[in-house]
């Protein structure tokens, strides 16, 4: 039987079948190891899915009776606002840095990364504070235009969205910035040449080509917005979270709260696998970049301009907030500050950095894995190691929590009948724990910008690489990391920063004695003594500046 | 292979269990500035080595579940009688029977079966403009509803457990259709969205936004301490029928204490006289040893008659108060 046309059409392009039928490596242990990364990260999502064995089918009722509908609508206009938002900010900043030369573009360039550092409900406690009627805002302008003039409501659709896009639009633009240093302004003049005026140039060539790279930027900023608890409840804006935690604390059923939480899950598997699905065969390799390039420069009212966008950006996301942290701290660091801090400082570093690395390595191995021959396992696995992401911190530090407290159960017996030790619990209550819940907890932020610098590399460089001589390792160590390096910075820094801010996870499974600087936080906030948390924000914001601005120096091109 | 076995060491180093002697594990929903002092003296005095971790006290609770037999805590100590009542009736606080706890915590701020101990009292009540609202206009949280108060008042969302406990209670006294009635005419008197929590209640009435809100007494305290002499007093409701709202922290010994002997001494030492000042007063509540005083700035407040009804009601009526309210619109 030969094959007929139709056959090779429908037969995939060799890339389809993953780098691994001619880079002769051990897939079986790739897979292997992916496997069980896998299998770690997913199973605190088993454990929330096994929830549906538990039936709770009048609270559902209750919910769907009551409040469902509006949380809902709620979540909608509120994903949608800030997935345009995000989008808008991240990419627009990023062209801007990487494309235009303005008055402050180089400090601009890693400074716009700086609001990373602040927490969103940071960011939302100091809007409302400032914003709303009791704020000084509205009370000067009360001053001003007497009792009835309007002024636009802070705690609205309006401000959560505002708040959040500023919060989480760096995701984007860390993403986009790298893609367009790497797509460099080859391409570009390309299209330029072949009769393309800026914009389009600018729309049709670049914007696409960085496909991968802004997809996983909204997706992680979508992500945050989707499983975050804090920001809004300030602005008591009720989203789906809201229904999450009220079946959880006020129905007192974890079960419920738990069978919604894997709805959301799976809403947000069908949005990233749709969007994979509609990128289709489309390929994002980019040429790599040769010598230096120049930068268009901006004259008159265009750099002018270039730059107040910047400051604007950069006041509202950082500075304001950072100084009414700045205020507050000043006031009440009296009463708190002394040398526990070191101690505070030191623990939230060195879990940060330890985390970075290992959920980094983590997520190389799966995006790796998935280069050497993707099919549909590894395609599964890498799928759902990506998704704890988008729950509520305090759900999945519970799902956590369970499959490990689980874990020690089982060594403690095996111990006991094999050697009759009585150890206690191994793994709950250890630093290792925790690692190990913030690899679960980040791994789709450490994953993201990996995979988007994966797409970028042509295979046909470690064909090359192949065919004169290079080994294994050497193509790895030698051709896929050094392109890899603005991802794998990427990567570690987001890891970094969102350690730094974790609050559930580290709560629930911190080793006894072991405060970071953001259980600090949430010892002051849980109360409402937010003036009393700026210490611990602002010692947390110092923090978060060394590795952005250490990565981000490293990972910007020379010259 | 090297590596494998860095890890491996890794693993046992950092999984080693710290040894010492006489111990206790707290799991606490109470914050570390309000219990380590006393951990601290009680150490102090006896010797006894005192181990915590402080989270919410929903995780708090499933870890405790989750552990099981093999719990290395030997007491939770939570805010809120209807976290202590699901506390225990999940079945994870034991019974403890001692004369020194019956006789220092009255019975109604107390688990029936003894397995919770209430430690301090906050009461949940009426906040007012002095330069806008007459206190003889005050009278009771069901006389918010009336119109007189439209436009005019503030709350603090629905999701506060605090607010759960208070509408439970309300049910306990009215029933649930009386008690959504109520609700919903406070929803109708609302002048604004409500408020994430309760010192933004008070900052809204001092801003002129509204008149009267309902807040815990402690949150009173600190705005007053930090400026003095404000245009806020706290209002004493039904006191000539059932009397203020009052909700308490507190603490029971877990079902599998691996050391209960030491932790019901340390319990009796946290309801005593010494102890119950130090417990009460970080925070501006009232202790719930009726033989110890309050603070002189809490004193300051007045003389108040209280719910006298078991606060544990609240736990079990709670799910009840958050669907009424959804259903009521108290966001």
């Amino acid at each position: 039987m030969s094959a007929s046309a139709e056959d090779i059409r429908q037969s995939p392009p060799p890339i389809e079948s993953g780098i691994s039928d001619w880079l002769n490596v051990n897939v079986r242990l790739w897979r292997l190891a992916s496997f069980t990364v896998a299998a770690i990260v997913a199973a605190p999502i088993v454990v929330i899915a096994l929830s549906w064995f538990t039936p709770v089918g009048d609270i559902w009722r209750h919910l769907v009776q009551t409040v469902l509908g509006e949380l809902l609508w709620n979540t909608a206009v509120m994903m949608t606002g800030v997935g345009v938002g995000v989008f808008l900010l991240g990419a627009g900043l990023a062209w801007l840095v990487t494309m235009y030369d303005f008055p402050g573009r180089r400090f601009f360039d890693w400074a716009l990364m700086l609001p990373l550092a602040i927490p969103a409900y940071v960011l939302a406690f100091v809007a409302v504070g400032l914003l709303d009627y009791s704020g000084p805002v509205q009370s000067a302008w009360r001053a001003v235009f007497g009792g009835s003039g309007w002024f636009p409501p802070i705690r609205s659709a309006g401000g959560v969205i505002g708040v959040m896009v500023l919060a989480f639009y760096p995701y984007v633009y860390m993403l986009a910035r790298a893609a367009f240093l790497s797509q460099g302004r080859r391409m570009l003049e390309t299209g330029r040449v072949l009769g393309l005026v800026p914009r389009a140039a600018f729309l049709r060539v670049a914007l696409p080509m960085a496909r991968p790279a802004l997809a996983a930027g909204v997706a992680l900023a979508l992500m945050e917005a989707l499983a975050d608890f804090g920001a809004v409840a300030i602005f008591n804006y009720d989203t789906f979270t809201t229904a999450i935690y009220k079946a959880w604390l006020g129905l007192f059923s974890l079960p419920a709260a738990a069978q919604l939480a894997s709805l959301l899950l799976l809403f947000v598997a069908l949005a990233l696998i749709g969007e994979r699905q509609l990128r289709g065969r489309a390929r994002y390799h980019v040429t790599l970049r040769v010598g230096r390039e120049q930068r268009y420069k901006l004259a008159g009212a265009r750099a002018i301009y270039a730059t107040v966008a910047c400051v604007v950006i950069l006041l509202l996301a950082f500075l304001v907030p950072v100084g009414q942290l700045l205020y507050w701290a000043w006031n009440t660091a009296h009463l708190d500050l002394d040398f526990r801090y070191l101690r505070f400082f030191f623990n939230t570093v060195s879990l940060g950095m330890a985390a970075a690395v290992v959920t980094t390595f983590g997520a190389l191995l799966l995006a790796y894995t998935y280069r050497l021959k993707p099919d549909r396992w590894v395609t599964g696995a890498v799928r759902f190691a990506t998704l704890g992401y988008a729950l509520p911190g305090s759900v999945l530090a519970v799902g956590i929590m369970v499959s490990f407290v689980w874990l020690d159960k089982q060594m403690l017996q095996w111990l006991q009948s094999l050697f009759g030790l009585n150890t206690g619990p191994l793994l709950t209550g250890t630093l290792l724990a925790l690692l190990l819940a913030y690899g679960v907890r980040f791994m789709a932020v450490a994953h993201g910008p990996i995979d988007s610098s994966f797409e970028r590399i042509k295979p046909s460089l470690w064909q090359a690489a192949r065919s004169l001589g290079a080994s294994n390792r050497e193509i790895l160590w030698r051709v896929s990391i050094p392109l890899l390096r603005t991802g794998l910075l990427s990567a570690s820094l987001l890891v970094f920063v969102e350690v730094m801010k974790e609050m559930p996870a580290t709560l629930l499974l911190r080793p006894f004695g072991w405060d970071t600087l953001a259980t600090r936080i949430f010892e002051m906030t849980s109360e409402g003594q937010w003036e009393r948390a700026a210490l611990p924000a602002l010692t947390l914001v110092m923090a978060g500046l060394i590795p952005v601005i250490m990565l981000v120096r490293r990972s910007s091109p020379r010259g | 292979m090297r590596g494998l076995s860095v890890m491996l060491s890794c693993v046992i180093l950092l999984s080693v269990p710290a040894f010492a002697g006489e111990e206790l594990v707290v799991y606490s929903a109470r914050n570390e500035q309000l219990i380590k002092p006393l951990f601290d003296a009680y150490s102090a005095e006896t010797g006894t080595e005192i181990k915590f971790i402080t989270d919410k006290e929903g995780p708090l609770l499933e870890r405790l579940k989750a552990e099981g037999k093999n719990t290395p805590a030997d007491m939770l100590v939570t805010v809120d009688a209807g976290n202590l009542w699901l506390a225990a009736s999940v079945g994870v606080l034991a019974k403890v029977n001692s004369k020194t706890l019956k006789a220092n915590i009255p019975a109604h701020l107390r688990d029936p079966d003894d397995r919770w101990f209430g430690l301090s009292v906050r009461a949940r009540t009426i906040v007012y403009s002095t330069a806008r609202v007459k206190p003889a206009d005050l009278s009771t949280y069901e006389a918010l509803g009336d119109s007189k108060w439209k436009g005019r008042l503030c709350l603090r969302t629905s999701k506060k457990v605090y607010n759960q406990s208070l509408v439970a209670m309300l049910i306990a006294r009215h029933e649930e259709p009386k008690t959504e009635k109520l609700v919903k005419s406070w929803v109708a008197n609302l002048a604004t969205d409500v408020f994430p929590d309760d010192t933004k209640v008070m900052e809204a009435i001092l801003a002129g936004q509204c008149d009267v809100g309902i807040v815990n007494t402690y949150y009173f305290g600190r705005l007053e301490k930090k400026q003095p002499g404000l245009p806020l007093a706290l209002f004493w409701p039904n006191q000539k029928d059932r009397g203020v709202h009052v909700n308490v922290s507190g603490a029971g010994i877990t079902a599998h204490a691996p050391h209960r002997a030491e932790a019901v001494k340390f319990l009796e030492w946290l309801s005593s006289e010494k102890a119950q000042n130090l417990f009460a007063d970080e925070n501006l509540e009232y202790p719930a040893n009726p033989k110890v005083k309050p603070a002189q700035s809490v004193a300051a407040w007045g003389k108040f008659k209280q719910d006298t009804i078991n606060v544990s009601k609240a736990g079990g009526l709670q799910a009840k108060a958050v669907m009424l309210m959804d259903r009521a619109g108290y966001k």
